[in-house]
């Protein structure tokens, strides 16, 4: 069954139509990927969803429930994590702090109690450390646990901000270009961690990416976009050997 | 002995800037603005006591009366947050500045319209009364004032440390879109920092209430607890108060021993001082700043 469901998805920024007319479905367990060059609207897609953006028209069910009209506070308690093309983390905290507010929605202990951390507190603490420490170990972070954003290399703060996500405990996960600005190392890496999150996770996995290796190795499907309208949508090979998909993403011929 | 005597007075004085200093700090570590009418808060929140307490108003009993002054000034500053300030979010910084300056003057007409410009005194159980011992005197208001300043920073701290919205207005300090994405009401947890930060106002306003007589410009005061705030690093609670108990001291010393109006200069020379010499503040905000 399908957990995320769009449905003629659009917005209009004045006469620009970032997104004109985007439906599709991602299933229970798929590795789902957009494609498309920049500019398609890839990315307003994401803020869609994420809440960010309000649609000009269409609507987004996740778990069936419409959630066209919730905020972007409401998203992470629903399931739904993501990252950003740009990367946005808490910059003068540390990775641990990071990854600990992505708990928030978890945190159910009041004000009160917080503050004269009662048992509770401790033991919702504990497990909210465990937790982290699961995504700490999982995404090979040990080292930088202590160390601030700010100081840290690209490549680590994209991978510290795929924890964040995981740390909210997630059903879905967005990945905005998770393979961009990394080495073909840390681009195995992600490759691998998406794998492990669907099967060991049970996640479900929206992604926008440009590196075609990484979205033939992960996806299930793929859907190219274009100047904000759907050009194609099957399985990797399918959408690339799409005449539309060439001519618009690729250049006539020419194959990723 | 001189030197103590006023040293103690010094420090009094300074846990009222501080406080100011602390309401400067709490608002600029949930949305990265200075409100520049956190002293004119400050005076609101006084007249406020006064008016539930004195006898001639409403005649509450004095912990009543502040008690309400606070919930009112947190309701005040709060709907202030929802109507006003919040129009100008995601305008540049420049915008709250000239705004909150703005608010300033509203607050002080309003108090002048309805306490009027002479100066009141606020009615409280410890005037006039001293503790003698070793040649110092020292006045009951300013040992209140300097503890309650004391637990007020103390749970101010563990507020933010700690619970559940005080780090949610961290994270949106630092990251506005991430604290959204992780789940945070951004704008939700803004108006109640505003609220508090009205409430701390108000335990300001009171204290320096119970030092003398007030008149609605006291806000004025504001600029010298902004001082203290940069000095201990805007971002830093304990650095707030600390920055408050310097300009606080330094004053009354200044006045004795130094020459002519150097006293009133002080706190700007050793502001300008700070910033020369540790330009992120005495409390570095990024050694303070932790989610």
């Amino acid at each position: 069954m399908s957990l995320l469901d769009v449905n003629d998805l659009a917005i209009h920024f004045g006469g620009v139509k970032a997104v004109d007319g985007v439906s599709f479905s991602v299933d229970e367990g798929e590795v789902f990927a957009i494609i498309g060059p920049n500019g398609a609207g890839k990315s307003t897609i994401f803020n869609l969803i994420s809440r960010v953006y309000q649609p000009t028209r269409g609507t987004i069910r996740f778990d069936g429930q419409n959630i066209t009209g919730f905020k972007a506070h409401d998203i992470a308690g629903l399931g739904i994590a993501r990252t950003f093309q740009n990367i946005e983390l808490f910059d003068h905290s540390t990775v641990l702090d990071n990854l600990l507010m992505g708990r928030h929605t978890h945190r159910a202990t009041n004000f009160v109690q917080d503050i004269l951390f009662l048992p509770k507190v401790r033991r919702e603490e504990r497990e909210h450390r465990r937790r982290v420490e699961q995504v700490i170990e999982f995404l090979e972070l040990e080292a930088y646990r202590k160390k601030m954003i700010a100081g840290l290399p690209y490549g680590v703060r994209k991978v510290v901000e795929i924890g964040r996500a995981l740390a909210i405990g997630p059903k879905l996960i967005l990945l905005d270009e998770p393979a961009s600005g990394l080495s073909v190392e840390e681009t195995r890496d992600v490759a691998f961690w998406i794998e492990d999150m669907r099967r060991d996770m049970g996640l479900t996995v929206l992604m926008v990416e440009h590196d075609m290796s990484l979205v033939n190795q992960v996806s299930d499907r793929v859907l190219a976009v274009a100047n904000g309208q759907p050009l194609a949508m099957g399985t990797p090979a399918e959408v690339q050997a799409h005449p539309d998909v060439m001519a618009a993403y690729l250049g006539t011929g020419a194959a990723a | 002995m001189e030197l103590l005597q006023l040293v103690i007075g010094g420090l009094a004085n300074g846990c009222i800037y501080g406080l100011v200093a602390l309401g400067f700090v709490m608002i600029y570590k949930s949305s990265e603005g200075v409100n520049f009418a956190q002293g004119d808060m400050m005076m609101l929140g006084a007249f406020i006591a006064l008016g539930f307490g004195n006898t001639d108003q409403m005649g509450l009993p004095f912990g009543l009366a502040v008690m309400c002054a606070m919930v009112l000034m947190f309701g005040i500053s709060w709907g202030v947050e929802r109507v006003v300030v919040r129009q100008i979010f995601g305008q540049p910084q420049f915008a709250l500045v000239i705004l909150t300056i703005a608010l300033g003057f509203v607050f002080r007409f309003v108090a002048g319209s309805i306490w009027g410009y002479t100066p009141l005194v606020l009615e409280t159980p410890f005037a006039g009364q001293n503790l003698r011992g070793g040649g110092i005197v020292i006045s009951l208001a300013d040992l209140v004032t300097i503890g309650v300043t004391l637990v007020l920073t103390v749970a101010l701290w563990a507020f933010f440390a700690f619970t559940k919205i005080g780090l949610a207005a961290q994270a949106a300090s630092q990251n506005q879109m991430a604290a959204y994405i992780v789940g945070v009401p951004v704008m939700r947890v803004n108006s109640l920092i505003w609220g508090l930060s009205g409430a701390v106002a108000t335990v300001a306003g009171v204290l320096y209430a119970t030092r003398g007589a007030i008149d609605p410009n006291i806000g004025l005061l504001g600029i010298k607890a902004f001082a203290a705030a940069v000095i201990g690093g805007l971002g830093s609670l304990p650095g707030a108060l600390l920055g408050g108990l310097i300009i606080g001291v330094i004053e009354p010393v200044a006045g004795r021993y130094a020459p002519g109006e150097l006293a009133k200069m002080s706190p700007y020379i050793i502001m300008l001082i700070v910033l020369v010499t540790r330009p992120g503040g005495l409390f570095s905000q990024i050694q303070m700043k932790k989610v």
